[in-house]
């Protein structure tokens, strides 16, 4: 059978345009019909919300019990290990012995002249002197953390928390370089058996990992508020700082307050009432 | 001569690569069934259906990993109209807290594939915490 150059043409055309109309055909019968009854994700209705979340710390009300109070409740709610617990023989056989020099932590107590560096002056009132001041990561605004990781496992959430995503994190300590409150601290060994009694609401960080406080995300997300502000005995606070009737704005509109090494431009969203 | 050299030689190739398939005959063992926990069994639904969820329970884990993590989102309502919580190992409507037995429902398989993932090395089963 001899085929002219027009009708094969012609049969050409058609096919292209069949193989062309089929995935169209597919895509608008999808978007028509749905997928039925699609998964939804959602926040839990109970779940605390804010545009930037902030956090405030009446130096005043801070006594030396309640610092104690505040970083025990913080290593226990969010498994952090303390490398002066003895570990369990029987679970955990043939632990090394322990480098005391190393430590994981989330919130902890420094002195005045530690924590604000720039601020050290030979007339300072007697009782800064003695204070413990409890310092965390700063949930900065503008955190130099995030800018260096190269895995993005450290990210700042659209609701202002820092957060580590501990999956991505390759070990790589550039944030802990970067950071420069120091509150970053990096797993040189297992640290569950430093942990007394594992908390089963919140996973343990494995070796190699690079972990801080999260504010704690996971209880915001239960609706609860963070380990440190339940025990603070109304010390600390934590809200908005973009909602100017929230109670962190109150306090802040009412008090004379400072941040930690505000010159270096990171915008910390942690404040001290003085 | 040459001729027999050959010969051998080829005997003793056969017998190298079919070697593997002779040693495993006989020793292999039928894919294990994960074993469902009675909560399991009594929700009867889970997040996919079966064969959907044993293909790929890995990237639904991923997926759900991102969302808690980087969006706060810690609810999952399913396609078949079940809610849960996205979480691996924590609380009621978790992956564990209704398959409850690790080394009974994860384990098995991932032992018999020869996949070692990481997931407990951070995450806690209750098993683990109460012993």
């Amino acid at each position: 059978m001899k085929k002219s150059r027009r009708s094969f043409l012609k049969v050409a055309g058609v096919s292209a345009l069949g193989i062309g109309i089929a995935p169209a055909l597919k895509a608008v019968e999808a978007a028509t019909t749905g997928t039925p009854g699609a998964a939804v994700r959602t926040k839990a209705p109970e779940a605390l919300t804010a545009k930037r979340w902030g956090m405030v710390i009446d130096t005043n009300k801070i006594t030396d019990k309640i610092a104690g109070k505040i970083v025990v409740a913080c290593r226990k709610s969010n498994n952090v290990p303390d490398f002066n617990h003895k570990p369990d023989e029987e679970k955990y056989p043939n632990t090394r012995p322990v480098n005391h020099r190393q430590e994981l932590k989330w919130i902890w107590e420094e002195h005045f002249n530690n924590a604000f560096p720039d601020k050290e002056d030979d007339f300072l009132a007697d009782k800064f002197k003695d204070l413990p001041f409890l310092v965390t990561c700063n949930q900065c605004k503008n955190p130099p953390c995030v800018r260096v990781c190269p895995t993005k496992a450290t990210f700042k959430r659209e609701d202002g928390i820092v957060m580590m995503d501990f999956h991505r994190c390759i070990g790589c300590r550039f944030c802990m370089a970067a950071c420069p409150y120091g509150a970053r601290s990096f797993n040189y060994r297992d640290p569950r058996p430093f942990i007394a009694d594992i908390d089963p609401a919140f996973p343990t960080r494995s070796k190699g990992v690079v972990e801080k406080c999260n504010l704690c995300a996971p209880r915001l997300a239960k609706g609860l508020q963070p380990a440190c502000v339940e025990v603070s005995e109304g010390a600390i606070t934590v809200g908005d700082l973009e909602d100017p009737n929230s109670e962190v704005r109150k306090l802040l509109g009412e008090k004379y307050s400072i941040r930690r090494k505000q010159e270096l431009g990171t915008e910390p969203s942690v404040y001290y009432i003085m | 001569m040459s001729k027999n050299a050959i010969m051998a030689g080829l005997a003793i190739f056969v017998i190298a690569v079919l070697s593997p398939f002779w040693f495993n005959l006989g020793g292999t063992d039928a894919a294990p069934e994960p074993e469902l926990s009675a909560k399991a069994k009594a929700a009867e639904k889970c997040v996919l259906d079966k064969y959907d969820m044993r293909a790929n329970h890995m990237s639904l884990l991923d997926e759900w990993r991102d969302a808690v993590v980087r969006d706060a989102d810690r609810k999952y309502h399913a396609a078949n109209g079940k809610e849960f919580q996205m979480s691996l190992s924590t609380g009621e409507d978790s992956c564990l807290g209704c398959h409850e037995d690790k080394e009974k429902f994860c384990d098995r398989c991932h032992n018999y594939a020869s996949v070692d993932p990481y997931c407990w090395e951070c995450h806690t089963t209750p098993k683990e915490i109460n012993q």
